[in-house]
């Protein structure tokens, strides 16, 4: 399919920017009371587009919707269904999806403080701003969005802690690489990891990494004549194009919880605490990765020197987890591994691991393809950062909570986010472990009586450790799917609520 | 060795009587779809060899797609099928499950037609039995007994090695030692590792005749089918540039029916039903590669995958309705989501062989290319075609076909004599 140029002026910023010079942000969660009068707003809603600006902006507002506020700006009901069934259905629509994403327990959605059954915002409004400006615009912000129509239900607060989590580790490493200009082929099997993604995998309406556009509302072009054209679809306009779905998920950490189970597992020891708080991250606190750096490149241009360093690794030669644990977050959330095992190449090889032979250890194989699992993230924390001698100590009575307001944005929130979240991060038979899940995020609740609260740490000589009764250190306290539309999409549901 | 084997009752149910059917099935239960393994009905955990069991409704809830193609869609039906994956011969399991849950299978059979109530339940099911076309299983020889005391094993062998130290102990020593450990442990008679039993010679010889009997009469009428594959391609080519698609996302009240039975356990079961394209062509062509695909599975994949994908225990496909319908069934480790990735991104030629000849599938070029490969098009078209199993068994939850692989190679470590010291340190990292 021959690739349209992206439209970054009809894109929301957060496609391309973190909006990491805006320090503060908070975002509203919102109901709509009255559609004609929310329609009105949405407007002339000083949208950021994902155009770059000179100078950088000095705030930023970004947009997104669920289904049902979707359906309450009036949004033809066929129309609606041209989203994914997961959108449609919602984080919580179906209890069965609440299972597959380890929501359960103390995480259920009973116990959220927002987005449980009955309690789904209807749009989202995400500011940003630099140092000092946030309040008074979400003051005005708020003023003028009560005056149309919507009602105010939370706002998600967040806190700069200076591009590090709560637990203390660097943050925003890795992230994919958007093929903003086409020049990635989706045809054929990929041999190696790339950090190059399809443009399609992130943004609604263009193709993904099976070359094809994923599913999402088209329109009889009389109909809405100013929407951007489906690429797929002649005679189309496309309400999806420019867009993308967004995840939000707050989620609580027990910062202390963490450190302080390190620590008892080490006695006390500084090091080896560190050590052990690395290996379950997957990174170095610095952020380093914990396999050294590879000594050829094997990314796609346009990396920077840095990315190359904290990025340019898989973990083909750390097979045994040595240097990283097979189990640790982040390579449970990027295993980096292409369409074939390592070592597949030329015509004879590719026939022979085509048809299942040529495995030469046991764990050969048994991991998806990453390229189809990639997540753009764009969270932020919240509550307050503790110094290091902090975490060590008891929480006191009037802690404040603290933790990560996780968003990440796709166009395929089955394959993509769910599939993360599923498979890899609560999977407890990941990479061939067993009795264990992410140790970051496991819930820690028992499938079909198979414990789930171990992490294995390999050593370079011989058994395994073990490690036991690792607690829970996060709940979830929330969550929606979000759709964030492109531009013209916006004036379109906005127009469609005036009518 | 115990080779596997496969059996599946399939009778009309008696139209008035369906609800109360549904009522019996959903008794079974623990959970939504999961069997309880005592369930009075049928105590399916008291029947040693059986791996897996399954009670599905067969409803073709596709049959109008057929208008598509030009044909009347088949008499409506429902009907309920009973699936076992056991060890050991067929025969054996129908004699036990008649002696041991008659009662209870007698009710269930009783909602059918065809079900005089004072039939030999034994042969009845015999009668209505219907064989796959191509059956898979993941290990040949591995029985649920090995996979229970394998898996003990294991677990013994993870607590022992974590509750001592061998942090100064070289790998011969760790092997070593656990070899003694095990050893003492089946002298108290804490852990069993039963031998495998003899293979039965009769299984044996028709393996044999099968193994290369095949082949030989491939060879025999090879000349045929090449002067036939020009005529074959040309036709394949034409249908497939012609054959309809019908890939619309399936309804959602029906997939949440669906999903509510997923992910209970680490395990998954999956059926599929569907017509095939009408005409002699695609039902000839379906026959020869089920034909051909069951060699495979027979005496090539039979030691832990299927081409690429290393997740399913069991697999079969069986033509029903005078071969105008074909039924898949299969138990696999992980989520749909999963299995249809692996499907799309691993196997997609493979199951475009088979599943393109039917009706609506995305369309394929030359058999094997595309199909599957357009992925949003594929899984609406799984979603769409997949049957509720009322109730499902698996004697091993939570013990996947990758550990079932893992815990033999440790027990074969432990059955070891001598191994180097790169043999052992290979073997340490299995745990
Ligand atoms: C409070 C919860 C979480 C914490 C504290 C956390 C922490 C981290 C840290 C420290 C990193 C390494 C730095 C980096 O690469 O940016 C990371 C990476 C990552 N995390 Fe998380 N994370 C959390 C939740 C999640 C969730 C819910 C997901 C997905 C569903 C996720 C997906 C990822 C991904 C995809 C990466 C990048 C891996 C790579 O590309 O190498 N994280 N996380």
């Amino acid at each position: 399919m021959a690739f349209t140029q992206a439209d970054y002026q009809d894109m929301q910023g957060l496609l391309r920017f973190g909006y990491g010079a805006l320090t503060e942000a908070c975002f509203l969660l919102l109901r709509i009371e009255d559609a004609a009068a929310a329609g009105l707003w949405l407007e002339g809603a000083p949208l950021a587009t994902a155009e770059v600006q000179i100078p950088p902006p000095a705030k930023a507002l970004q947009l997104a919707f669920t289904c049902e506020g979707l359906r309450k700006l009036r949004v033809a009901e066929e129309t609606v269904n041209g989203f994914s069934a997961e959108f449609l259905s919602g984080m919580v629509g179906d209890e069965n999806r609440s299972r597959r994403l380890g929501d359960i327990g103390e995480s259920a959605p009973q116990h959220w403080q927002w987005g449980g059954p009955g309690n789904v915002p209807d749009m989202v409004a995400m500011i940003y701003a630099r140092p000092g400006q946030l309040e008074a615009w979400k003051l005005s912000l708020e003023d003028g969005l009560k005056a149309s129509g919507f009602v105010l239900l939370q706002c998600l607060p967040t806190t700069d802690m200076g591009g590090v989590e709560p637990f203390g580790f660097v943050d925003g490493v890795s992230q994919p690489q958007l093929d903003w200009e086409g020049r990635r082929s989706t045809s054929g099997d990929k041999l190696t990891y790339e950090n190059l993604c399809a443009l399609g995998e992130f943004v609604l309406g263009y193709p993904n990494e099976y070359g094809k556009n994923t599913g999402r509302p088209l329109i009889s072009k009389q109909q809405a004549a100013d929407l951007p054209d489906a690429e797929d679809a002649a005679g189309h306009a496309d309400l999806g194009r420019n867009g993308t779905y967004m995840v939000l998920r707050q989620l609580e950490q027990d910062v202390r919880g963490f450190w302080r189970f390190a620590d008892a597992q080490t006695n006390s020891d500084e090091a080896a605490r560190l050590d052990l708080a690395e290996k379950m991250v997957g990174r170095r606190i610095t952020g380093d990765p914990l396999l050294h750096a590879r000594a050829q490149a094997i990314t796609v241009g346009g990396t920077s020197a840095d990315d190359a360093r904290l990025n340019d690794f898989t973990y083909d030669e750390d097979r045994d987890g040595t240097m990283s644990p097979m189990g640790a977050h982040v390579r449970r959330a990027n295993p980096r591994n292409s369409d074939f095992s390592a070592g597949t190449h030329g015509l004879w090889s590719k026939l022979v691991h085509m048809t299942g032979f040529g495995r030469t250890y046991t764990r050969e194989d048994i991991i998806a393809s990453t390229r189809f699992h990639r997540l753009l993230r764009r969270g932020r924390e919240y509550g307050s950062k503790l110094t290091a001698e902090q975490r060590l100590e008891q929480a006191p009575p009037d802690a404040v909570v603290t933790g990560l307001q996780f968003a990440c944005l796709n166009a395929n929130i089955a394959r993509q986010f769910e599939f993360v979240q599923n498979a890899w991060l609560m999977g407890s038979k990941f990479d061939g472990l067993n009795d264990e899940s992410d140790p970051l995020l496991g819930n820690r609740e028992q499938v079909a009586g198979c414990p789930v609260d171990k992490f294995s740490v390999p050593s370079a000589h011989g058994v395994r450790k073990q490690i036991q009764n690792v607690p829970r250190f996060i709940t979830v306290r929330g969550g929606a799917y979000f759709f964030l539309p492109g531009v013209r999409a916006l004036r379109y549901i906005a127009r469609a609520a005036r009518i | 060795m115990t080779p596997q084997s496969t059996l599946m009752v399939v009778a009309p149910i008696e139209a008035s009587r369906e609800a109360e059917l549904r009522h019996l099935l959903a008794r079974m239960n623990s959970e939504v779809g999961v069997a309880d393994p005592g369930n009075p009905l049928l105590p399916f955990s008291q029947f040693s060899t059986l791996h897996f069991a399954r009670f599905v409704i067969l409803d073709d809830a596709t049959a109008e797609d057929l208008r598509a193609y030009g044909a009347d869609p088949l008499p409506p039906t429902k009907s309920l099928a009973f699936l076992c994956d056991c060890d050991g011969p067929a025969d054996h399991l129908r004699g036990e499950l008649a002696k041991r849950a008659g009662d209870g299978l007698r009710k269930i059979f009783s909602c059918c037609l065809e079900f005089p109530a004072d039939c030999d339940l034994e042969m009845w099911m015999e009668e209505h039995d219907k064989p796959a076309a191509t059956a898979y299983t993941n290990w040949l020889g591995r029985t649920v007994m090995q996979v229970l005391e394998e898996n003990d094993l294991r677990s013994a062998l993870v607590t022992q090695l974590q509750s001592s130290t061998h942090a100064n102990a070289s790998p011969q020593q760790v092997w070593r030692a656990l070899q003694a450990f095990v050893a003492s442990e089946q002298r108290g008679g804490r852990l069993v590792l039963t031998p495998p039993s003899p293979t039965p010679w009769r299984w044996r010889i028709k393996d044999l005749l099968h193994l290369f009997g095949v082949p030989l009469l491939l060879l025999l009428v090879s000349p045929l089918l090449l002067l036939y594959l020009p005529f074959f391609l040309i036709q394949l080519r034409l249908r497939e540039s012609k054959d309809a698609e019908i890939v619309p996302r399936a309804d959602a009240a029906f997939v949440k029916n669906l999903a509510s039975r997923e992910d209970r356990i680490l395990t998954n079961q999956f059926s599929a039903y569907g017509n095939l394209k009408p005409g002699t062509f695609r039902r000839w062509t379906l026959i020869f590669l089920l034909f051909a695909v069951n060699y495979t599975t027979r005496h090539i994949y039979n030691r832990g995958f299927l081409a690429r994908v290393n997740t399913i225990h069991f697999a079969r496909w069986v033509f029903l309705d005078n071969r105008k319908r074909l039924f898949f069934a299969s138990n696999y480790d992980g989520s749909l989501e999963s299995y249809m990735g692996d499907f799309i991104n691993k196997v997609a030629w493979g199951l475009n062989l088979v599943f393109s000849n039917g009706v609506g599938y995305p369309k394929t070029y030359w058999l094997v290319l595309d199909g599957a490969k357009d992925e949003q098009k594929f899984k609406d078209y799984i979603r769409r075609h997949q049957l509720p199993s009322e109730v499902w068994y698996d004697a091993t939850p939570g013990i996947t076909a990758f550990d079932m692989e893992r815990n033999s190679r440790i027990r074969d470590g432990i059955e070891e004599h001598a191994m180097t010291d790169a043999e052992v340190a290979e073997w340490v990292k299995l745990f």
